[in-house]
């Protein structure tokens, strides 16, 4: 369950950063991503997919949120 | 580079390799790249980060390098223990070239080396006593220090000392900020864990302090420099070409920084990165905590410095944007000026590069802006995001090294034959005796500053000096040369 810090970047996409493993990754798609709601399955840029319950109200960028591995 | 191909450099890499046993060359393989720029992200072609292999000649640093000679020591208003043996903080006491003003030994302590010289006694009873009595001896002996910082060395972590108990402590007795720093050599792979360690230190011991405080005067436009350690003035020529374009600089981290300036810089509007390695954790904290942008520059050679600057003012108003403008347009006579005299001598000389941080892929624009061409280039403690924003920087089928050992980095020379090499001291003199012209990268070779306008005209006539040294020509002793010449004649006759 790595926490991740997730931004907005410079085009509007979002930006997958794990501190721990350094890893920085542009988010591909979201399953929820609607006014009220946001999460479920993540799948990143490079294939990799993460799991987070969906938040009601979505949850304001910069933050750090707590992932499962999908 | 136009000599050789993506598969001469596969083929220079195997043989490379050849020397290895099995299981060695099988890692260092992976640490070994040949640079594609469709790649997106690094980790498909190299890997970083991880435990250099036993028996190997590493040049990597320590956790505690990372801390106390990266980010921590250049603050200059606080008193850094080296706590521990002697040793750790002796041997790099000075060594970093971190400019500062101030009166050494009265209010700046940078260049001072204070060290709790743990004995075997302490080892054995805990050195907490001792570091209690220390802090009270330097509070009564440097009064005007703005707080301590403890810096701990590997006993520390292995007799479980608590530094933090003895920190609190000490702080609410002298009402002064006192940083414990678990950056325990040990930890890690590289210095680059100590940079991670000192930014958590950063952030739970010294950044909030004026939370809630306002009596702070802002404007629209503060900004803080962060990640410029003022290496032989760096920051400085950097700061002037802010602040000439309508910036005000709050804070700089580290290098000519005070704590107070640490204190202020969540008031700030923008954070300018850069040494993204050693400096984005707190970045990134303060962009999630204060809803502070960071973005990363490149103030190294006039391309990246006038990108740089656009894009820093494009965070800001019309008057930040034509400031830039104006700034570019003020020193383009002088660069272009540097750029004619020098280009000229260095055009189309290939440089090899082995560094730390930021430089490995920075200083390419610079080269470029030279004529001269970096045909291979290495990270000692990298991650793999900065392999990422390296692939785009470099060009197709040159050289990247990660942590590369001894023996490679002295046959890829062989090789490849560059007229240029930058890395550290710890290169230099391998390098100069196989005739090879070496700048240290790391310390501007007691040159510099490097960044901006100022230190560019440096960094070309630095690279002209070394480059086109006469000395290179008289590597042969004239007995030899003289004998050579007397064979070629007595052949010819």
């Amino acid at each position: 369950m790595p926490n991740v810090m997730i931004r907005r970047k410079d085009d509007g996409g979002l930006l997958f950063y794990i501190a721990k493993k350094d890893q920085e990754d542009t988010i591909a798609t979201v399953e929820i991503d609607t006014e009220e709601q946001w999460g479920g399955d993540i799948e990143l840029t490079d294939g990799s997919k993460y799991y987070i319950d969906p938040m009601s109200p979505p949850p304001e960028f910069p933050t750090t949120l707590r992932f499962k591995r999908g | 580079m136009a000599t050789i191909s993506k598969e001469e450099t596969e083929a220079l890499i195997q043989e490379v390799l050849e020397v290895y046993p099995e299981k060695a060359k099988k890692d260092r393989e992976k640490h070994l790249a040949i640079n594609d720029q469709s790649v997106e992200q690094s980790k498909k072609c190299i890997t970083s980060n991880r435990k250099s292999l036993p028996g190997v000649m590493t040049i990597r640093g320590c956790a505690y390098a990372g801390s106390k000679g990266v980010v921590w020591g250049p603050i200059k208003d606080m008193i850094h223990i080296s706590h521990g043996p002697v040793g750790c903080g002796q041997y790099s006491r000075a060594g970093r070239r971190n400019y500062y003003i101030g009166t050494t030994g009265v209010n700046t302590f940078v260049t001072m080396n204070f060290t709790s010289d743990f004995q075997e006694k302490d080892i054995v009873f805990g050195g907490d006593k001792k570091l209690d009595k220390m802090i009270t001896e330097i509070d009564q002996l440097f009064p005007l220090n703005k707080g301590v910082t403890i810096q701990s060395e590997c006993p520390i972590g292995l007799i479980g000392d608590d530094i933090e108990a003895v920190a609190k402590k000490k702080s609410k007795e002298l009402d002064k900020t006192v940083v414990p720093v678990r950056c325990e050599g040990f930890r890690g792979v590289s210095q680059s864990l100590g940079h991670h360690i000192a930014n958590d230190a950063v952030r739970d011991w010294a950044l909030d302090k004026r939370d809630g405080d306002d009596s702070f005067e802002t404007t629209p436009y503060d900004v803080a420099v962060i990640g410029d350690y003022n290496i032989g003035g760096d920051a400085w020529s950097s700061r002037t070409l802010l602040e000439e374009m309508g910036l005000r600089v709050v804070a700089q981290w580290s290098g000519d920084g005070t704590i107070s300036e640490i204190e202020l810089t969540p008031k700030v509007k923008l954070n300018l990165l850069h040494c993204y390695r050693s400096m984005n954790y707190i970045s990134r904290h303060m962009e999630e905590k204060y809803g502070i942008p960071w973005v990363e520059y490149n103030f190294f050679g006039p391309t990246k410095i006038a990108e740089s600057l656009r894009k820093i003012a494009s965070y800001f108003d019309d008057t930040i944007k034509e400031g830039a403008e104006r700034v570019i347009k003020r020193y383009q006579a002088e660069y272009e000026a540097v750029i004619a005299k020098y280009r000229p001598r260095l055009e189309g000389k290939r440089v090899m590069l082995y560094v730390g941080g930021l430089r490995p892929r920075h200083v390419i624009g610079a080269y470029e802006d030279l004529g001269m061409e970096v045909v291979g280039t290495g990270y000692e403690f990298a991650h793999n995001d900065d392999y990422d924003r390296t692939i785009k920087e470099m060009g197709n089928a040159t050289l990247i090294y990660d942590d590369v050992t001894g023996l490679e980095f002295e046959e890829f020379v062989k090789k490849i034959k560059p007229d240029l090499i930058g890395s550290g001291i710890k290169e230099k003199y391998i390098f100069q005796k196989m005739g090879i012209p070496f700048r240290q990268m790391h310390s501007w070779d007691y040159s510099g500053p490097y960044h901006g306008y100022d230190g560019f005209a440096i960094f070309a006539r630095d690279m002209d000096m070394t480059l086109n040294n006469p000395c290179w020509n008289m590597l042969q002793a004239p007995w030899k040369k003289d004998s050579e010449a007397a064979e070629e004649v007595a052949a010819s006759a």
